[in-house]
């Protein structure tokens, strides 16, 4: 199993922890991860907001690299999963975007290489049966709640990674590695991870809500497969405290960090270290089910 | 919220340049109202998608670049997502936004067209976000200098954030996209 590994700006920033997670448990099930020399941020949605034709120019450069290396290129941000969809989708169905793109790089790019998130080689490349072979620490009765946000499975047609509107792959996954998934109808709404910095109680207000519900279900933490996701969840827990006077203290995990620690990586090795809210509490469920 | 519409041949080249941009064709809505219904945002805001698109079809022109939603949209998709014909609601968003930039349109609640402009900077000198820098040079420039700050000793005692700028990019590729990106957009004026 060889890719070509996009791993994004956030990877060696706010990220980190996604990134080194997502080494180890490659590392522990031999998926071969080959980083992409020279790669360059994709845009996010910086770019898209200020000019379309830029935003796919910068997403193709790095497609136009693993096209090269002849590999898939796997991505674990999903907002660059949902940026280099984007490109390949839009150089597929337009002549204008394909020649802009063409210009732009002074190289031709046909948008074919196939752009995967890490979460789908976990499913359909190792899968569940084989995930479960490799099982050393089980999660026994965690309660789990799988966030998927906007960027992996919107639009559909873009990223077809699962059904938009009740996708499961994180729950086979959880499912496969020994946790309990609660059923909630919070997994495909939005963080407002894209005010952030600039309008922050929209991010704040939506990310409230998001954990409201997933601790209405009875979730222990909320896993996720997007940094801004994470971000917003876990970062801004102090400023929904303030703004709404409640606790929160819900832990907001990556999926490949859940994994490792199944696998029986060390929560250091996995970035656990680096969340803002305390994860103590799942690593020492998970602990006593060992 | 109403808007008032004065139809005129500039609004109607409005709609014509939108929709190029866009890619869309927005006589294909017919009003379902899925978009709002569904919009996280549409109970912040005077003027939902439904209501961008009925004005667009209308031949509301320039007035709809000061519209709230375009600035507060949080690009989460859900709208085109469940479009029963498809229209890329979000890329008319973008398209509005561009020509707001290119007009200098009024500069919006939380001064997003500045915090894009210091992200792509820092892509275009080190090929990648240096977020730090972003963040800080966002901060200074809308004078909101208190707000977050006590979450960046722990983060950066965490190292949830980088405090050294990325490196390890291609940057001379990065130079030529930018570049041709700009002059493009010369040629399209």
């Amino acid at each position: 199993m060889r890719y070509a590994y996009y791993p994004g700006c956030s990877a060696h920033s706010t990220a980190r922890d996604m990134h080194e997670s997502c080494l180890a448990v490659s590392k522990a099930l031999g998926i071969e991860l080959n980083e992409i020399k020279g790669w360059t941020c994709c845009g996010a949605s910086a770019a898209h907001q200020t000019d379309r034709k830029l935003a796919v120019s910068l997403a193709s450069a790095n497609l136009l690299l693993a096209k090269q290396m002849g590999m898939d290129m796997v991505v674990n941000c999903a907002a660059c999963y949902n940026r280099s969809k984007t490109a390949n989708y839009e150089i597929i169905n337009s002549e204008n975007v394909r020649k802009s793109v063409a210009d732009s790089l002074g190289d031709t790019y046909d948008g074919s290489v196939p752009v995967r998130h890490f979460v789908e080689i976990l499913l359909k490349d190792i899968g569940p049966v084989n995930l479960r072979k490799k099982i050393i620490n089980p999660l026994r009765d965690l309660k789990v709640a799988a966030y998927y946000g906007c960027y992996l499975v919107r639009p559909s047609e873009v990223t077809n990674f699962d059904d938009p509107e009740n996708p499961t792959i994180m729950e086979s996954l959880i499912d496969a590695i020994g946790g309990t998934n609660v059923e909630w109808s919070g997994k495909v709404d939005c963080c407002g991870g894209m005010q952030n910095l600039t309008q922050t109680e929209i991010t704040v207000r939506r990310s409230a809500a998001v954990i409201d519900m997933a601790q209405a279900a009875g979730a222990e933490c909320i896993v996720v497969a997007c940094p801004m996701c994470q971000v917003s969840l876990d970062v801004r827990q102090a400023d929904m405290e303030k703004l709404l006077g409640r606790k929160y203290n819900m832990p907001v995990i990556y999926l490949t960090q859940l994994v490792g620690l199944a696998l029986g990586l060390s929560p250091v090795e996995l970035g656990f270290n680096k969340l803002m809210v305390n994860p103590a509490a799942v690593l020492n469920k998970v602990k006593a089910a060992a | 919220m109403t808007i008032r519409i004065t139809k005129h041949k500039a609004t109607e080249d409005f709609l014509k340049l939108v929709q190029e941009k866009a890619d869309v064709n927005l006589s294909s809505c017919y009003q379902c109202k899925k978009c709002s219904m569904g919009c996280p945002v549409a109970d912040l805001i005077k003027l939902p998608p439904s209501e961008v698109i009925r004005g667009l079809q209308l031949g509301a022109g320039t007035e709809l670049l000061n519209t709230d939603l375009i600035w507060t949209c949080l690009s989460c998709e859900t709208c085109y997502s469940r479009c029963p014909n498809q229209i890329n609601f979000p890329a008319v968003i973008d398209a509005l936004k561009s020509i707001a930039l290119e007009k200098g349109a009024a500069k919006p609640a939380g001064d997003a067209p500045l915090f894009n402009r210091l992200f792509l900077n820092t892509v275009k000198s080190y090929g990648r976000v240096y977020e730090l820098l972003a963040i800080a040079m966002y901060k200074l420039g809308t004078g909101n200098l208190k707000q977050d700050m006590g979450k960046f000793p722990m983060m950066l005692k965490k190292g949830k954030i980088a405090i050294l700028p990325p490196s390890g990019a291609n940057k001379d590729k990065m130079k030529r996209i930018f570049s041709k990106s700009a002059q493009n957009k010369g040629t399209e004026k």
